[in-house]
């Protein structure tokens, strides 16, 4: 299949994924809100249900290996340095802006949140930016 | 627990939309943001997806009052859009750019057994913790913040 078509597919799970986690539960599916509720230094009362998300999430590529042979996970492209310096900012970003890809992108821009519409095109342009600059530039 | 089978569900169907739509390769994902490259749009697909049927799932679900298997829905309560905000997605933006690893698909990497992903997820966490900490300390200190 095209990987546009299979994009559309993906982007379906992952809002049904988001609908009915609201339907059940109703919390966000916000990753980076659902795993900081489990960190220090005040992990949250309701830790049960992060960390059972945080598993299914890990074991679809699981599932995806036994059934069709290939998880789809793709290798780092940067080095170890990189990847710390990357993981800091993400994990302090993300904190500090209440939320990333799928809380603002997903979940916020469907509520029409003003709040969430500014996160994502600042976290699209400095990311935009920042590949352009590493990429073009250095 | 009817709650942590409703995570555990919507977690594993969040990580194969992932991994179909190639979210889970860090290369296309940069791939979509080097817009003066060789642009790859995968991620606006993904994005339009997942919007589009978020959009209209809200919709039909919020107005029911309540979750099927929780007394109330838990939504962010914040509608500033404030300094923390901005300051906050311009720096997971350019973590973002440097490695092609935004949360969910670092977090879903690990299943791959690499060393370089728990690298980035163990920095990743590190650095939540230090916000999270940096929080406590200022309530401690301050006043709560009027919402």
């Amino acid at each position: 299949m095209h990987p546009y078509v299979l994009a559309t597919i993906g982007g379906v799970l992952i809002g049904a994924s988001a609908v009915l986690l609201m339907a059940f539960s109703g919390r966000i599916a916000g990753i980076s809100g659902i795993v900081g509720g489990l960190l220090p230094p005040k992990p949250a009362d309701d830790w049960a249900w992060r960390a059972a998300f945080v598993l299914g999430l890990v074991l679809a590529p699981l599932s995806l290996a036994l059934l069709t042979g290939s998880d789809r996970i793709g290798a780092p492209t940067v080095g170890p340095a990189v990847l710390v310096a990357a993981g800091l900012l993400v994990g302090m970003g993300t904190a500090l802006g209440g939320g990333c890809t799928s809380g603002h992108g997903i979940c916020g821009m469907s509520r029409l949140s003003p709040r969430s519409i500014a996160a994502v095109i600042t976290f699209m342009a400095a990311a935009m930016l920042t590949v352009f600059v590493a990429r073009h530039v250095i | 627990m009817r709650e942590v089978l409703a995570a555990l569900l919507t977690g594993f169907i969040f990580g194969l939309g992932l991994c179909i739509s190639s979210m889970s390769d860090p290369a296309v994902v940069q791939g979509f943001l080097d817009i003066a490259g060789d642009w790859n749009p995968t991620l606006l697909f993904v994005m339009a997806g997942g919007v589009v049927v978020t959009f209209i799932g809200y919709r039909l679900v919020l107005p029911r009052g309540r979750p099927l298997w929780a007394p109330k829905f838990s939504l962010p309560a914040a509608t500033a859009i404030d300094a923390p905000l901005l300051s906050g997605a311009a720096i997971f933006g350019i973590g973002w750019g440097l490695a092609g690893y935004c949360p969910g698909p670092a977090v879903l990497s690990l299943a791959s057994g690499r060393t370089q992903v728990a690298i980035f997820v163990l920095s990743m966490l590190a650095g939540m913790i230090v916000v999270r900490w940096m929080r406590t300390q200022r309530s401690a200190t301050m006043p709560p913040k009027p919402a």
